[in-house]
């Protein structure tokens, strides 16, 4: 399975690009098609507009844009997708960060007659923030600049120089026009001068990016159970899902974040009984002895521990409509526990588009992003994001309100 | 509820030893990933229900809640709300499962939130789909449910392609699709006050044809209607029309007897079944792989009223 997101501007091409996608890799079924020609026909001008296929909720057809993350699922013959279609306006960022925060590739949209605009620098940085493992670059509507090399080259130059100064390596270009078909699944033969492979055939030969199970072993505990048994005792499940690496029966574990050291003696599935396990299955564990162990505990190998503490530094990407408030309650879901949280200072915020740091920012106002401090009610276990996505991640919650208001990555 | 579940001993199944290890495929992971889900709405819901009908979604949440929790019992009762225009095969193929895995059922019809005057209805065989939100909410305000699991996918229509996992509810049930709650990762904003639920999906992200799979791989029964069998049956505009006391034919309507399968299992009279000859799991998963009709285009009714149709029955509080 290989999850892609895409982002651009509004109107830059993205509806149109899945649309494109699924009706060129035949995933659009025959009423959907027939309910785009009757769209069609109302409209009068009796084109299909692809962009209808993924433009689900009425208020966006009424609006002609997209408000919120939208799913979609094809298989080739090569690989299962799931794209997470997500809006380019600026107001809706938190939906590009959502979409990405799961993503094995993103696919940034520049229309090729605006170039580099503020948004592809927007969502280049974000894309790298949110470590999404493979960035390729789509340059849509080559239809409309001719499908001019020297065009395709400029805006070429124009992304690799940002992606330097970004400090990643350049992504991958492919030149293509959307709404004609060009290089998206089929390749192109307006574009001669482009060697290289279709969008499509790009996505499906990307390596399988997120190699969870050759990291170190990350297990958090989702619940516990009481099992009593044949001879009158009683004996204890850890049940959760290994987020990263492996484990098996006879391993050292310890228990964070109180530290406690003990041994797997069994591993088990409703299919049976296993002797080892590999993230990301989700499993039931017995361990040896008497100890503590609860909801929100993380399970590591002793040489491989995460860090442990009641505060680290992240980068913030703020959700909510109202700026983030100094003395506001916040809780803070990291795998899974839930604590108290603060934002203790505001270090710097990161102008998404210059790259330039304004030390001590006064105000977290909606989708901006910052490196704050944050101070925790109790100490946990963490990794730096860059590391481990999963344990590297975190939401923050308004206590009061229960609104999801912002996602943070850990700093190394 | 509390994360400690008590287990009882004669609940306790045994586990089986583990199968030649196969090979890990998407099915595992979409698998794994609803195990989580499913984990997580016990650990954080003090009052959850699965919502089980006997059609092929929720047969699989039975599977998926089963290895999740198994030895143990399901930390939520399941709950049916029947619009009293099921198919007998369904209703029965519900109660055997609910006996089989040895777990609570609760069932609420319409007919008691149409004799309670809840429910208004034009004429007494209408179409009972859209109104089966209203004994739902009123199910979940009579037990004070605060969460409740179901089996609707992504695939299957505009409106869910876009809903959250965990999908917040108002106190009055409503979805609102433009004060969604960002879903990151797999860090879950599981909160609710009292008065609010959650709906929780966890097979969001499955296809029909991963349900297919899935079903084959776990050898999951089903009600034969999923599979081809005689029925008189009409047509009614591109879709036909299961002849029955509900859906009686109109003058001028051809009734006549054709091989049909049911691709989705709902309210009799607004569901349509499709002309196949599959006649196995493996039939059906080649059906699947080749259809080229989506699954609720080819069987529900009731959204084809609209573009918008589902959206809005959603929005008050409908799967
Ligand atoms: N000429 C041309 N027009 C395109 C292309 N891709 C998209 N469009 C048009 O650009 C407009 C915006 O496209 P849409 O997919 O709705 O953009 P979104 O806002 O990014 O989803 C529509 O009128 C499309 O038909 C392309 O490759 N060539």
């Amino acid at each position: 399975m290989f999850r892609f997101t895409t982002a651009g501007s509004v109107d830059d091409g993205k509806s149109t690009l899945i649309g494109r996608i699924l009706f060129d890799a035949k995933a659009v079924p025959d009423d959907q098609l027939a309910a785009l020609e009757r769209s069609a026909q109302m409209r009068g001008d009796g084109t299909v507009d692809l962009s209808l296929l993924t433009d689900g909720l009425t208020a966006e057809r009424e609006q002609g844009i997209t408000i919120d993350v939208a799913y979609r699922y094809f298989a080739t013959a090569k690989r299962k997708f799931i794209i997470a279609d997500t809006p380019g306006h600026e107001q809706y960022t938190r939906n590009m960060v959502t979409g990405a925060s799961t993503a094995d590739a993103a696919v940034i949209l520049v229309d090729a007659r605006k170039g580099v605009i503020e948004q592809t620098r927007r969502h280049l940085t974000l894309a790298h923030l949110l470590g999404i493992p493979h960035l390729l670059v789509a340059i849509n509507k080559m239809d409309l600049v001719g499908y001019d090399q020297a065009k395709f080259d400029e805006l070429a130059a124009a992304i690799t120089s940002f992606s330097a100064s970004l400090g990643i390596s350049a992504p991958r270009l492919v030149p293509l026009s959307a709404k004609q078909g060009d290089n998206v699944v089929n390749a192109s033969d307006k574009m001669p001068w482009y060697g290289g492979p279709t969008l499509l055939t790009l996505l499906e030969e990307l390596p399988p990016a997120i190699h969870v199970n050759q990291s170190a072993l990350r297990f958090p505990v989702q619940l516990v159970a009481r099992v009593r048994e044949d001879g009158g005792g009683q004996k204890r499940l850890y049940q959760g899902r290994i987020e990263s690496g492996r484990l098996a029966v006879g391993d050292e574990i310890v228990i964070l974040p109180a530290g406690t050291a003990t041994r797997i003696t069994a591993i088990s599935t409703f299919d049976g009984i296993l002797q080892s396990a590999e993230a990301p299955k989700s499993i039931s564990l017995e361990v040896a002895d008497d100890v503590d162990i609860a909801r929100g505990d993380l399970l590591a190998h002793e040489a491989s521990r995460p860090r442990v503490a009641d505060r680290f530094e992240a980068m913030l990407c703020w959700f909510a409509d109202e700026p983030f408030d100094p003395r506001g309650r916040y809780l803070a879901r990291l795998g899974t526990r839930t604590v108290s949280a603060r934002i203790g200072e505001l270090i710097h915020r990161l102008d998404v588009v210059t790259q330039e740091h304004i030390a001590a920012p006064e105000k977290l106002n909606r989708n901006d992003i910052a490196r704050v401090r944050v101070m925790l009610q109790s100490s946990v276990p963490y990794d730096g994001y860059a590391e481990n996505r999963a344990t590297g991640a975190f939401i923050l919650i308004d206590a009061q309100t229960n609104a999801t208001v912002a996602a943070g990555m850990i700093a190394a | 509820m509390s994360s400690l579940q008590n287990i009882t001993a004669d609940n306790v199944v045994p586990l089986r030893v583990n199968k030649a290890d196969r090979p890990w495929t998407h099915l595992d992971d979409l698998e794994s990933e609803a195990i989580h889900i499913l984990r997580e709405v016990a650990a954080e819901y003090r009052n959850p229900v699965l919502l089980f009908s006997g059609g092929k979604d929720s047969t699989i949440l039975l599977r998926l809640a089963e290895k999740a929790f198994r030895p143990g019992r399901f930390p939520f009762p399941l709950m049916h709300v029947d619009t009293g225009h099921n198919f007998d095969e369904v209703i029965e193929f519900r109660d055997r499962t609910v006996e089989r895995l040895g777990e609570r059922l609760i069932v609420r019809t319409l007919d008691e939130s149409i004799a309670q005057g809840r429910i208004k209805l034009k004429h007494p065989n209408q179409s009972r789909n859209a109104f089966q939100s209203v004994t739902l909410i009123d199910a979940i305000d009579e037990f004070a449910f605060d969460a409740c699991i179901g089996g609707a996918r992504r695939d299957e229509e505009k409106a869910r392609a876009k809903e959250r996992i965990f999908s917040f509810r108002d106190s009055f049930g409503q979805w609102d699709p433009r004060r969604q709650r960002p879903e990151l990762w797999s860090l879950y904003n599981t909160r609710v006050d009292a008065g609010e639920h959650m709906r929780v999906f966890p097979i969001s992200n499955w296809t029909e044809l991963d349900v297919w799979q899935y079903i084959a791989r776990e050898k999951l029964e089903l009600p034969s209607l999923y599979f081809a069998h005689e029925r008189p049956v009409t047509m009614r505009g591109a879709n036909l029309l299961p002849v029955s006391d509900l859906v009686e034919p109109r003058a001028g309507d051809r009734v006549e007897t054709r091989v049909v399968r049911f691709r989705t299992v709902g309210d009799i009279s607004c569901t349509s079944p499709v002309e196949s000859t599959a006649s196995t799991i493996d039939d059906i998963i080649a059906e699947t792989i080749s259809a080229r009709v989506s699954e609720r285009g080819a069987t529900r009714l009731d959204d084809q009223a609209s573009e918008a149709a589902m959206e809005e029955r959603k929005k008050a509080g409908y799967f």
